[in-house]
C-alpha cells in the first residue's frame, strides 16, 4: 500500500518534469514561430523601393526611417546625461541626503511601471496641447526620453556599483577630489557598461509605438521637415500598414524593424561581454 | 594655493548640484505626469461623475447625448490580463523550472540568451503576428461564430509577449534559492523532481510572484499588440470570440480622431489605467521588499 502510493508520487512528479520540458519546447517554438512567420511573410516585399523610394502609390518607409532617427537622437541626447548624472548621485553620494535618494528611487521605479500609453497621454497634454507644439517629433522624443530614463538610471547604477570601492579610495588617497575621482576613475571604468545600456535604450526607443501614436501624429506619407514637424516611426508604420490595408508592407516593415532591434541587442550583448573580459583582467 | 583650493570647492559643489538636479528630475517628471493627468481629467470627472464613468455600460461618444461608461473596457482589460497571465505564467514558470534542472546544461545559457534576445522584440510585431497569423487561424479553425478577433486572440498574443519576462525572472528566483535546500531534500529521499517541485519552487515563491506581478503590469498596459487583434467595438464582452475593446485600446483608438469632451474621456480612461498600474507597482515593491528580507534571513 505504502509502496503503491510512493510509486504514484514518483510517477506524478516525473509527469511534471515531462510537462515542464514540453513547456520549454512550446515557449521556444512560439517565440521562434513569431520570428519565422515575420521573415517568411516579409522577406519577399523587402526591396529598394520600400526602403528608399518616395512615398507614392506604394507606401515606403523612408519617412519612418528619418523619423525614427530623429526620435532616437532627441530622446538619447536628453535622457543619457540626466540618467547618468542621476545614477552618479545615487551611487557616489549615498552618505548625504538619504531622503532625496529614497524619493528618487521610488520615482524611478514608478516611472518604469507606467504603461507607455499613459506616457503618450502625458506627452499629448504637455507638448501637443499645453505648449502648442502640435504633433511633433520633438514632443515625442522628449516623452520617450522620460520613458527610457529609469532604464538608463538603473543600468548605469549597476555599472557604477560594479567599480570596486578600492579604486575610489585609492584616488582619494592620492589627493583627488570627489568630482575628479568620478570623472577620471569611476566613469572610465564603467564606460562600456554605460554604452551597453544606452544601446539597449535605443532599442527600446525604436520598439516603442504607443507613446508616438499620441504625440507625433503618425504622418506616414511625408518626410519630416526638422524636429518640429509631425512624422512617423518604423514601429508606427507597422501598425498603420497592418491596420489600414497594406499587410505585405506591414510584414516587410516589421522584418526591417525586427532585424534592426535584434542587431542592436546583439551589439549590446557583445559589448557587455567585452566589458566582462576587460574588467576580469583588470579588477 | 588657496585660490586653487576654493576653485576646487566651488567645482565640487557645482557638480554635486548638477547631479542632484539630474536625480530629482525623475521625481519632477513623475509629479508632473500625475499633475497633468489628474488636473486634465478632473473637470470631466466632476461633470460626468466618477461612478457613472467607471460603472456605466454604454460608450457612445458620437451621439447628441453622449454617454461615457468604461465598464465594458475595464472588464475586457481584466479578462485579457487574467487569461494571458494564466497562460503565460503557467508555461513560463514550467519553462524556467525545466531550464533550471531538467535540461541539457550545455544549452541552458544559449537558450537563456535567445529568450533575452526575443524579449526585445517590439510589441507592434507581436500585434502584427496576431493580426496576420493568430486571428485568421482562430477564425478558420477554432471560433464557433466565424470571428477571430477578441479576448482569446489578444490573450494568446500577450501570453507569448510576457513569456520572456516570466521565464527570466522565475529562473533567477530559482537560482537564488540555496542549493543546500535541493541537496537536503535529496538526502531525505526525495527524487530529483520532487525536490524541484516541492522544495525549490515553493522556496522561490516570492521572486516568482514578483515576476507574475511584472507580467500582469505588462499585460494590462500593453496597447499596440492588443489593438491589432482585439477588434475594437466598445461593447460588453460576452465571449472570447467577439470584437471588444480594452482600456488601452480605447485610448489609442480614439486619440487620433476625436476632439473636445471626447478627448477628456480618453484622458480619464488613462487616469483609470494609471491608477491600476500604480496599485500593481506598490504591490510589486512590497513583494520585492519581502523577498529581499527573506533572502537576507536565509543568508544569516
Amino acid at each position: 500500500m505504502q509502496n503503491a502510493k510512493h510509486k504514484r508520487q514518483i510517477f506524478k512528479y516525473a509527469l511534471y518534469k515531462r510537462l515542464s520540458q514540453a513547456s520549454l519546447v512550446v515557449s521556444l517554438l512560439s517565440l521562434l514561430a513569431l520570428v519565422i512567420f515575420i521573415v517568411i511573410r516579409g522577406l519577399p516585399y523587402v526591396n529598394f523601393q520600400l526602403i528608399f523610394g518616395d512615398y507614392g502609390a506604394e507606401p515606403t518607409i523612408k519617412p519612418a526611417l528619418v523619423g525614427t532617427l530623429y526620435l532616437v537622437l532627441i530622446s538619447v541626447l536628453i535622457s543619457a546625461p540626466i540618467g547618468i548624472g542621476s545614477a552618479i548621485f545615487l551611487t557616489e553620494y549615498t552618505n548625504t541626503k538619504s531622503k532625496i535618494i529614497r524619493w528618487v528611487r521610488v520615482a524611478t521605479e514608478t516611472l518604469a511601471g507606467i504603461p507607455s500609453i499613459v506616457y503618450g497621454i502625458f506627452g499629448y497634454l504637455v507638448f501637443v496641447v499645453a505648449l502648442g507644439f502640435k504633433y511633433s517629433l520633438l514632443g515625442g522624443g522628449i516623452t520617450l526620453a522620460i520613458m527610457i530614463l529609469p532604464l538608463i538610471v538603473r543600468s548605469t547604477e549597476e555599472n557604477l556599483l560594479a567599480v570596486p570601492k578600492s579604486f575610489r579610495e585609492g584616488s582619494f588617497a592620492l589627493g583627488a577630489s570627489k568630482v575628479r575621482t568620478i570623472f577620471t576613475v569611476v566613469l572610465p571604468c564603467a564606460v562600456s557598461g554605460i554604452v551597453t545600456s544606452l544601446i539597449l535604450a535605443i532599442g527600446r526607443v525604436i520598439s516603442e509605438s504607443a507613446v508616438l501614436i499620441l504625440t507625433i501624429g503618425m504622418v506616414v506619407d511625408k518626410m519630416p521637415q526638422g524636429v518640429s514637424s509631425p512624422g512617423t516611426s518604423l514601429a508606427l508604420d507597422v501598425y498603420y500598414f497592418g491596420s489600414f490595408g497594406y499587410p505585405e508592407q506591414a510584414s516587410a516593415t516589421a522584418l526591417v524593424l525586427l532585424i534592426l532591434v535584434l542587431a542592436i541587442n546583439i551589439i549590446a550583448t557583445v559589448i557587455g561581454k567585452k566589458l566582462n573580459k576587460f574588467s576580469g583582467g583588470r579588477l | 594655493m588657496n585660490k586653487a583650493y576654493s576653485f576646487i570647492r566651488a567645482r565640487e559643489s557645482f557638480m554635486k548640484a548638477i547631479f542632484i538636479f539630474c536625480a530629482v528630475f525623475s521625481v519632477f517628471a513623475l509629479l508632473s505626469i500625475c499633475a497633468f493627468l489628474f488636473i486634465s481629467a478632473f473637470p470631466f470627472f466632476a461633470k460626468t461623475g466618477v461612478f457613472q464613468f467607471l460603472f456605466g455600460t454604454k460608450w457612445d461618444i458620437t451621439s447628441a447625448t453622449p454617454s461615457y461608461g468604461i465598464l465594458p473596457m475595464i472588464i475586457a482589460s481584466l479578462y485579457v490580463t487574467a487569461l494571458s497571465t494564466v497562460i503565460g505564467v503557467t508555461i513560463g514558470l514550467l519553462t524556467a523550472v525545466s531550464l533550471y534542472k531538467f535540461c541539457n546544461k550545455k544549452i541552458v545559457n544559449n537558450i537563456k540568451q535567445l529568450i533575452n534576445l526575443l524579449a526585445g522584440i517590439p510589441s507592434v510585431i507581436y500585434g502584427l503576428f496576431g493580426l496576420i497569423i493568430v486571428v485568421p487561424f482562430l477564425r478558420d479553425n477554432v471560433s464557433s461564430n466565424g470571428v477571430g478577433y477578441g479576448i482569446l486572440a489578444a490573450s494568446i498574443v500577450l501570453s507569448i509577449m510576457i513569456l520572456p519576462t516570466v521565464v527570466s525572472v522565475s529562473y533567477d528566483a530559482l537560482c537564488a534559492v540555496p542549493s543546500s535546500y535541493f541537496e537536503g531534500s535529496l538526502a531525505l529521499g526525495a527524487t530529483n523532481e520532487q525536490a524541484v517541485f516541492k522544495v525549490m519552487v515553493p522556496a522561490a515563491k516570492s521572486g516568482i510572484l514578483a515576476g507574475v506581478v511584472l507580467a500582469i503590469g505588462r499585460a494590462i498596459g500593453e496597447t499596440m499588440a492588443v489593438i491589432m487583434v482585439i477588434g475594437g467595438s466598445p461593447v460588453m464582452p460576452k465571449g472570447i470570440f467577439q470584437s471588444v475593446r480594452t482600456l488601452t485600446a480605447n485610448i489609442a483608438m480614439g486619440a487620433t480622431e476625436l476632439t473636445g469632451e471626447a478627448v477628456n474621456a480618453l484622458i480619464a480612461t488613462g487616469v483609470v489605467l494609471f491608477v491600476f498600474t500604480l496599485i500593481l507597482n506598490i504591490s510589486f515593491s512590497l513583494l520585492k521588499n519581502r523577498g529581499e528580507e527573506k533572502n537576507a534571513k536565509r543568508k544569516t
